[in-house]
């Protein structure tokens, strides 16, 4: 399944690195990425392959928010689906 | 790959606009528990539920966690225990609560309907003796809700239960005064009631329906009212009325995403979307709001049952084309306890019951969670029910009263329930009685409209 890893908060050294970490570790695959940096707000978007993550779904949530807490960003991870359904006729 | 706002608009919705699945219902036919000894027909009852609904809960919780949208409520819905009950001819009809409300308490889920009669053209075998046991039934449960429904365009309405209902109403409240008479909070009289509504407390799994279902109920009063404030100012109503259906649009295609995907995960059917504005007592999450947000001053001033009108056909407008399936109640809830935006109005006397009653003339239900004196008359009560059913019979649209007596309380009072039922002022009702025309029982003879072949 794919899913999409949201990044919102005040820009700073890393928060690329860090999140890209987690996934690594996570056996994560990232597919896509986007960035934008509107003032001095900064909002990534991951799309990420999990099918072979190696740990579960709430356990990478848990890692992002960690990444989230230490980069004082708040981190998202949801089913592709989601935005497709809602977004995509 | 998507665009970048559409991502920050979905969670911006979730995490600042209170938007969320309201409820996954699961509709349990209870028709083959049938018995005509009430202990096991209680045990096929009780073992039928469990055995349906056991992974409702984990479920919704998986649904939930995987794809970041809140899902507040797992409900279920039986078949109304009035024609469950028929054959035991037993005045201990209450047992069936009792048996839905252990079977409610072991799954996790937030509430059971369907303690229920059909009654809009007579009582058959059961119906009176499970009217008769509501009051009792909702003091002793926790989960259970319960509905009657006395009338429809059909059948036009029987007078004899909304005599009935008005004594039960009383009753409920009474019997549960030491509770904020929240009895009353789980009883509705519904004229029109649909088979397939997921919201409580008026959900039932209709006759009509499959062994068991899956509806959901969408919500989502605050991304409405989001919408409108960030892009609104000086659009004409043409342009407001787009808006709401494109974010109804939205809101609905969640809904039945979840619903799909519940419905596969269970391997239950998928039954209806019901796209309802439903709101809560959160700030934000209302919708008298968004009707102010329109440009009324204050919702109950002129021009609100219009702009409720706009609001309610432009929701079902923008939901239709999001699901496969569209059914319940689908349009806007006004439940004046429940949404924040209300409560505010009713307190600072912008709104009232007779204004209320012609806003549910083109909302999606009726007078919905108003808190009334304590020392109103079962007549009166009877007669509310049998106006907001005038209403719904005439209109070909569903209708119904949920009425709170605040026992003790009189006008201007606050009575607090706390959580998603809120708290509301207490509200006067009109001068004069109604007591003769209510005691001539009899029923209402269906209008022209019924006779549509």
């Amino acid at each position: 399944m794919r899913a999409i890893i949201t990044v919102i908060g005040k820009d700073a050294v890393g928060i690329l690195a860090r999140v890209s970490d987690a996934c690594a570790k996570t056996n994560v695959n990232i597919v896509e990425v986007t960035q934008s940096v509107l003032q001095d707000m900064f909002a990534m978007i991951m799309l990420v392959e999990i099918d072979k993550a190696s740990v579960g779904f709430e356990e990478l949530r848990e890692r992002l928010n960690e990444v989230g807490d230490a980069t004082n960003t708040k981190i998202h991870i949801m089913h592709e689906d989601i935005f497709n359904s809602m977004h995509r006729i | 790959m998507l665009e970048t706002k559409d991502i920050l608009e979905t969670i911006n919705m979730i995490d600042n606009e209170n938007l969320d699945v309201r409820t996954i219902t699961m509709g349990i036919s209870l028709l083959d528990c049938l018995d005509s000894d009430i202990d096991k027909a209680c045990v096929k009852v009780y073992d039928k539920i469990m055995r349906s609904a056991k992974d409702l809960v984990k479920t919704g919780e998986d649904i939930e966690r995987e794809y970041g949208i809140p899902i507040i409520n797992k409900r279920i819905s039986v078949t109304p225990i009035g024609m469950v009950a028929a054959p035991c001819q037993s005045k201990n009809v209450v047992r069936f609560a009792r048996a839905m409300d252990k079977a409610a308490k072991e799954l996790g889920i937030n509430f059971i309907g369907g303690y229920s009669a059909l009654v809009q053209k007579g009582f058959a075998s059961g119906d009176y003796a499970l009217i008769e046991s509501i009051p009792q039934a909702l003091s002793e449960t926790d989960f259970v809700c319960s509905s009657v429904n006395i009338g429809s365009t059909k059948a036009g309405i029987n007078m004899d239960a909304v005599k009935m209902m008005g004594k039960i109403v009383k009753q409920t409240a009474e019997i549960t005064a030491d509770r904020n008479c929240i009895g009353a909070a789980k009883l509705v009289v519904f004229c029109n009631a649909p088979e397939d509504n997921p919201f409580m407390a008026g959900a039932f799994h209709g006759v009509g329906e499959a062994d068991t279902v899956i509806n959901v109920g969408v919500s989502g009063p605050g991304v409405v009212r989001a919408a409108l404030a960030k892009d609104g100012a000086g659009k004409d109503i043409t342009e407001i009325a787009d808006m709401v259906k494109k974010t109804a649009f939205k809101i609905t295609r969640m809904g039945q995403l979840v619903a799909k995907e519940a419905s596969k995960r269970l391997c239950v059917p998928f039954g209806i979307v019901d796209l309802s504005l439903a709101p809560t007592p959160a700030v934000g999450d209302s919708v008298a709001y968004i009707l102010e947000e329109m440009g009324l001053e204050k919702c109950g001033c002129h021009g609100t049952t219009a702009a409720l009108a706009l609001l309610n056909d432009a929701v079902k407008k923008g939901g239709v084309m999001a699901s496969s399936h569209v059914g319940g109640l689908s349009g806007a809830f006004i439940p004046v306890s429940e949404d924040a935006g209300m409560i505010a109005a009713a307190k600072s006397g912008h709104l009232d019951i007779t204004k209320l009653e012609s806003m549910t003339a083109v909302c999606s239900v009726g007078l919905d969670m108003i808190v009334v004196p304590g020392d109103i008359t079962a007549e009166t009560i009877s007669a509310i029910i049998a106006d907001e059913a005038a209403i719904g019979m005439v209109n070909l649209k569903t209708t119904a009263v949920r009425l709170i007596p605040a026992i003790g309380r009189k006008a201007g009072d606050i009575l607090e329930f706390g959580g998603l039922l809120g708290s509301g002022p207490v509200m006067p009702v009109r001068e004069g009685s109604p007591e003769v025309f209510i005691n001539r029982g009899g029923r209402i003879p269906a209008p022209l409209q019924a006779l549509k072949n």
